[in-house]
């Protein structure tokens, strides 16, 4: 016991002695919460700017329809004073190189035809494929759409019929989600994160005390002092372990923090995401950093130096977030028979707890166990391989 | 005492040791020579337990290598080729962590650490981070670090390598001091001048096999008219046409 705190302390301290190494296991935690954070303020910004804000839409041919450009302006909806669009074809080349995200044509009969058996003409020249656009198309669409009904139910009403004759319809929408399970699908996104910066958390370590002691040389004479080789592994694994946790923690500060600072309530999601809850996702997601910890010294004991590992294990970092993509994609349900998967249990669990949902404590029993025996026994595929003469390169 | 009977190692189709037979005497310094790729390393790293011989046995202190490693490594202090010192750990701190894995109590390791420190003149060094130190240097707390558990049994491979001529001589002074305690020391070495005037046994190995042990004495009688070189190039000669 005495050897593998020996062990565990020394790679710690020597560790913590390197500055650079240490700057970017302090840095990499606080890149996933800063990441989120812009993501969501630029999503919630995109849905949101537009309702308040006045929106200037190149218009040609404004004079033809007063009415409906004083429509327009009572919804915030402003002719642009000045712009270079002569006809239909050139606000369809002008959208289309980007100048404007949406142009109103207004057809020259308009005032003719308004008002007469033909229905008038507007034209509205945007390009779908631009995302950024969508949302201030939709407005115009909207406002149009509703000139649309308000003169042809007043046209109605001036003839002697009742306007809800054409409306044999009409659909009452009931959405059940709570404002916690609707911000579920983004912070879904933060469980993958949370294991990603586990496991980098210790990536430095698991390759230092295996590949890279061998680089260095100093893994022959530590062979020669009279330690079992299992102690001496178990050590720097329990080391590694220490950096995971560690960087696994200061990432959910981070996030607790970022999150506190979203405007998740405007767009209709509350976030519990609270300090007890960064706690409780903690201990959740603590058993997977022996697991991954056991993982990379794995991988890195067949690797002859510390770059060779380095390119095997940003490969093999991949592996644990796949189930997630797949859990994301396929929206999957927590359920008894993937909670023995490792990071999809503590993904699923963590969704969970976000949601402000129930734990089941067979399902945390499932996860924690489960996580806990593929990393002992990952670890003593480890011990196995450091017992070969091989080691030594 | 060290003996070592019929060993033999391959590392894939390279045969790097054939039936090799010595043995290193306590309170003598036994200087194992060959040429480069005759098989010193592999001799040691077997000696030092990290390496099994596929055939063959070989005792330290009459502890069985194959049988009892952990027990033989408690006996053995070994320098390796290289020093493999912690970069970012002092001098001491590189001492103390392996007299703490030999399972020295706090105190006894103080009291090594200082008396080696002192006896090996570290302490301009003994604060100072491995990273700056120059080759001397790391040599030095290398072999303060194989000493710190008191070892009755020194192996040192090619210890006067990148040495200047004053570290080398302390190096010798020190191996003479360790040899009049009793302990027994044995070291390899590519350069016949470098050891002649400090090896007792001379063991000279090469393609594998053990082709000529002795004092220096002994073998400039049974070689009149030849220096030691001379005696050794013949013999690694002969060794390498045999083998061919």
């Amino acid at each position: 016991m005495s050897v593998i705190l020996t062990v565990c302390r020394k790679e710690i301290l020597e560790t913590l002695r390197e500055r650079r190494t240490l700057m970017s296991l302090l840095l990499g935690p606080l890149f996933g919460p800063v990441l989120f954070t812009v993501l969501i303020n630029v999503m919630i910004s995109r849905n949101l700017s537009s309702i308040d804000e006045v929106l200037e839409v190149p218009i040609l041919g404004a004079e033809h329809a007063p009415n409906l450009i004083a429509h327009l302006r009572a919804r915030s909806i402003e002719p642009l004073a000045q712009h270079d669009v002569k006809d239909v074809d050139a606000a369809a080349e002008l959208v289309a190189t980007g100048k404007y995200d949406v142009v109103l044509v207004i057809d020259d009969k308009f005032d003719m035809d308004f008002g007469t058996q033909r229905a008038a003409r507007v034209a509205l020249v945007f390009d779908r494929s631009k995302s950024r656009a969508a949302s201030r198309v939709s407005r115009l669409r909207g406002a149009l759409d509703g000139y649309d009904r308000t003169i042809g139910t007043l046209r109605l009403v001036a003839n002697g019929v009742d306007p809800s004759l054409l409306r044999p319809l009409v659909v009452d929408e009931l959405d059940v989600s709570t404002p916690a399970s609707r911000s579920a699908l983004m912070l879904g996104v933060l469980t993958y994160f949370l294991l990603f910066a586990t496991l980098t958390g210790g990536l430095h370590l698991a390759i230092d005390t295996t590949a890279g002691e061998r680089e260095r040389k100093s893994l022959e004479p530590l062979l020669t002092l009279p330690v079992a080789r299992s102690h001496l592994l178990i050590g720097k694994m329990l080391a590694t372990v220490c950096y995971m946790l560690s960087s696994l923690a200061l990432t959910l500060v981070a996030f607790t923090i970022a999150l506190k600072q979203m405007p998740l309530e405007q767009i209709g999601m509350s976030s519990t995401f609270g300090f007890a809850t960064a706690v409780v996702a903690f201990l959740l997601l603590a058993p997977f950093a022996p697991l991954g910890s056991a993982l990379m010294t794995t991988v890195a004991s067949f690797t002859k130096t510390y770059r060779e590992a380095q390119t095997y294990l940003t490969l093999v970092l991949l592996i644990p977030t796949l189930p997630l993509a797949f859990a994301t994609m396929l929206n999957i349900e927590p359920a008894p028979k993937l909670m023995w998967i490792p990071s999809l249990s503590q993904h699923l669990l963590v969704t969970t707890l976000i949601k402000d949902q129930p734990l089941s404590p067979l399902f945390v029993a499932l996860s924690v166990g489960s996580t806990l025996v593929f990393g002992a026994l990952l670890a003593a595929l480890a011990i196995r391989l450091y017992r070969r003469e091989a080691i030594l390169g | 005492m060290i003996e070592v009977q019929g060993i033999s190692k391959s590392f894939g189709a390279v045969r790097a040791l054939d039936g090799v037979g010595f043995s290193a005497k306590d309170g003598r310094i036994t200087g194992l020579l060959g040429p480069n790729g005759a098989g010193k390393s592999t001799c040691l790293r077997i000696l030092s337990t990290v390496l099994l011989p596929d055939l063959g046995s070989a005792r330290v202190g009459g502890i069985d290598l194959k049988t009892s490693p952990l027990a033989a490594r408690r006996v053995l202090g070994v320098l390796p080729h290289s020093s493999g010192l912690y970069q970012q750990l002092t001098g001491r701190e590189n001492i103390e962590y392996y007299g703490r894995l030999h399972g020295l109590g706090e105190d006894l390791l103080a009291k090594r650490v200082d008396a080696l420190i002192e006896r090996l003149e570290l302490g301009a060094i003994a604060n100072r981070k491995a990273k700056g130190f120059s080759q001397g240097e790391r040599t030095k707390i290398a072999l303060a670090r194989a000493l710190v558990h008191d070892p009755q049994h020194l192996l040192l491979d090619e210890p006067t390598n990148g040495l200047d001529v004053m570290a080398t001589r302390h190096l010798r002074d020190w191996l003479r001091e360790l040899r009049g305690q009793g302990r027994c020391v044995l070291l390899s070495s590519h350069v016949m001048q470098e050891v002649e005037a400090l090896v007792d046994e001379l063991v000279i190995i090469a393609a594998g096999k053990v082709t000529l042990t002795g004092s220096p004495a002994e073998l400039a009688q049974r070689f009149p008219g030849h220096s030691l070189e001379e005696i050794f190039v013949e013999a690694v000669r002969r060794a390498e046409r045999s083998a061919a």
